[in-house]
């Protein structure tokens, strides 16, 4: 069974969530939409999961949390507890309250950067890739709607389906 | 869609649709700079080579070069660690709580404004380095193993912290921007007419396509990183304060510090903030979106945080007297009226009296005035910082040990070359970079711009 992408190429945001709400209706499998600034509700639209990289930053957070709280432990309490200015460290808990600035730091670091590694390498936005263009304007002021044709689907009722709702251009 | 009152003012002027931001946005980029670029990066890159040059003489020869003494052990180096540190809390204050508060009028500044922050904390950093005297030896305060001194760093100490507080802010701030950037890069890409810029362009945006799913995680990062960057924001300059107020100096010791130095780093990263963007939106002829609106809006927070700022000076003065600490009383009296008050009487005619102009609407709308009133407030709070560290210091409990400060002309030299060294940065960064969130700014076109509001009127 051969498949086929159709691509229809759109000027306003809202033309485009009509469109994807018609091809969808119509039984068509949308692939992918590209647009040039986050459309809200697209996702919605296009049936998406919510994302989870809110979950990621959060599991990344508390390895942070754990790790300074552990490495602060081993260096200043177990491994080598110093007496500073009569302020010894003695246990972790009572050190704690002077050792949550490191703590949070750490949590935030790596939060931060562990959240934004995923994300990078789950869009496969990474150095050194070549950009997949389907229009040189997809970055600028137009949105492509990619969908693809299975078995009999007929493409150029999926034009005009498009076309009915504002595309500008099929190709 | 997200619709919005008319009575806001819009945040887009002129007939603009998406493909006009873009054309605006990226002129300069791909322009030939103009020649007060070019008068202005060489005179930045003028002072960068004697920040080089006078940084360099510090570091071969050590820190008896500079003003410090027995008594002044901190003094313009701190002061403009300090400084520099807090101009950059700007920047994440615009990106990252107006961003949770939905503030809209965030979109055309907040780009500029965390470059500006990174830039200032590679200033500020570069004051760590150098008051260290052996900066090969940078490396001490990070926990690594090791066979000097005691074993390991001193976590319940303040200037560790300020280790972790520092970097972590500095890489937070850059994987914010640059996450930011990526889709404004590629951008530049697909309209990119030569070669070199396809490929530096097609590298820089890491190939990046705005698929809807794409756009998803991008837009829960922005929002999650956001969330971690404004307590960051709040946390950096609290551990800052507590470099001082941790320690048994008066004028030092008070636990106004963190919640009084953070409004004072807000106040004059906006300061900094509304001078950058005076001259980026005059220069890069960008008044469409820059708005006086924005200016505004800027403004209004310069107003509230410098009435925060006033406050605090007040209240230390008034518990330095309640609290009966003759020590304290006199630090704080010796501020006024010692030999520093010239320096104090500056810092409050600059920081107190000055942002109450911008209860006028006229000044607060007005580009002129609002130009000259943010360089007062960034001399007043420099001035701040010089009056918290070197009155406090200079003298202390042994009166035979007191003594006076002055700076030589390499202190002066290395903060004038960081001036310099900031310039430089901020020009590359307007050549290069989009200065304006593109991709963002598009989201609010259907809102906010003015004739969205002009069509609207028409309906009705």
């Amino acid at each position: 069974m051969s498949s086929k992408s159709v691509f229809g190429i759109f000027e306003d945001d809202e033309h485009l969530l009509k469109a994807v709400s018609a091809v969808r209706e119509k039984g068509y499998h949308i692939v992918d939409a590209i647009s040039p600034f986050p459309v809200h509700g697209l996702d919605q639209a296009m049936g998406l999961k919510r994302t989870r990289i809110s979950i990621v930053a959060f599991m990344f957070g508390i390895t942070g949390t754990s790790l300074a709280l552990l490495m602060m432990w081993y260096m200043n309490i177990f491994d080598w507890p110093m007496d500073i200015g009569g302020k010894p460290s003695f246990a972790l808990y009572k050190n704690l309250p002077a050792f949550i600035p490191v703590t949070f730091e750490s949590t935030v670091l790596c939060a931060a950067h562990g959240m934004f590694i995923t994300f990078l390498f789950r869009c496969k936005v990474l150095p050194g890739v070549e950009p997949r263009i389907i229009d040189l304007r997809q970055s600028d002021d137009r949105m492509v709607l990619e969908v693809e044709l299975h078995g009999k689907q007929d493409a150029a009722a999926l034009s005009e389906i498009l076309k009915s709702n504002g595309a500008v251009e099929v190709k | 869609m997200h619709h919005e009152s008319e009575i806001r003012l819009p945040l887009i002027l002129g007939d603009k649709d998406y493909h006009q931001i873009t054309e605006d946005v990226c002129r300069p980029v791909e322009a030939k700079p103009s020649k007060w670029w070019w008068i202005a990066f060489i005179a930045a890159f003028s002072l960068f080579l004697y920040w080089v040059a006078v940084v360099a003489y510090t570091v071969g020869t050590g820190i008896g070069v500079w003003g410090l003494n027995k008594t002044v052990g901190w003094a313009w180096d701190i002061t403009n660690f300090v400084w520099w540190v807090g101009i950059g809390h700007a920047g994440t204050l615009i990106s990252a709580i107006l961003l949770l508060f939905r503030q809209k009028w965030r979109l055309s500044i907040n780009r500029a404004a965390e470059a500006m922050t990174i830039f200032a904390v590679i200033c500020a950093a570069s004051f760590i380095v150098s008051h260290m005297g052996r900066p090969w030896v940078a490396y001490w305060p990070l926990p690594l193993a090791n066979q000097f001194g005691s074993l390991w760093v001193n976590f319940n100490s303040p200037l560790v912290w300020d280790v972790f507080a520092i970097s972590t802010y500095f890489t937070v701030s850059l994987v914010f921007w640059y996450s930011g950037l990526i889709p404004d890069f590629a951008a530049i890409r697909d309209r990119a007419k030569t070669k070199t810029r396809k490929i530096v362009y097609t590298i820089l945006s890491f190939g990046w396509v705005g698929t809807a799913k794409n756009w998803q995680r991008f837009e829960e990062m922005s929002l999650v990183l956001a969330g971690l960057s404004t307590p960051l924001v709040l946390s950096v300059h609290s551990v800052v304060s507590m470099d001082f107020a941790t320690s048994v100096i008066p004028g030092w010791h008070t636990t106004i510090f963190p919640p009084y130095f953070v409004a004072g780093a807000i106040f004059s990263g906006f300061a900094m903030v509304q001078t950058l963007m005076i001259i980026t939106r005059k220069v890069l002829q960008l008044e469409d979106y820059i708005t006086i609106y924005h200016i505004d809006m800027m403004n209004r927070i310069i107003l509230l945080t410098g009435s925060i700022v006033g406050v605090a000076y007040m209240t230390e003065f008034f518990i330095a007297w309640y609290s009966g600490v003759e020590y304290e009383g006199y630090a704080f009296i010796n501020r006024a009226f010692g030999p520093y008050w010239w320096a104090y009487w500056s810092m409050m005619t600059c920081n107190v009296i000055t942002p109450q102009l911008f209860w006028s609407s006229k000044l607060r709308t007005s580009v002129t005035a609002t130009f000259i009133i943010s360089i007062f407030v960034n001399i007043g709070m420099w001035f701040e910082r010089f009056v918290i560290i070197v009155t406090s210091l200079h003298r202390d409990y042994i009166p035979s040990s007191w003594t006076m400060y002055y700076p030589t002309w390499v202190e002066i030299g290395i903060f004038l070359g960081s001036i310099g060294l900031f310039f430089t940065c901020f020009l590359l960064f307007a050549k290069f970079c989009p200065v304006i969130a593109l991709s963002e700014l598009k989201t609010i076109v259907k809102s906010s711009s003015s004739q969205a509001k002009e069509n609207k009127d028409h309906h009705e």
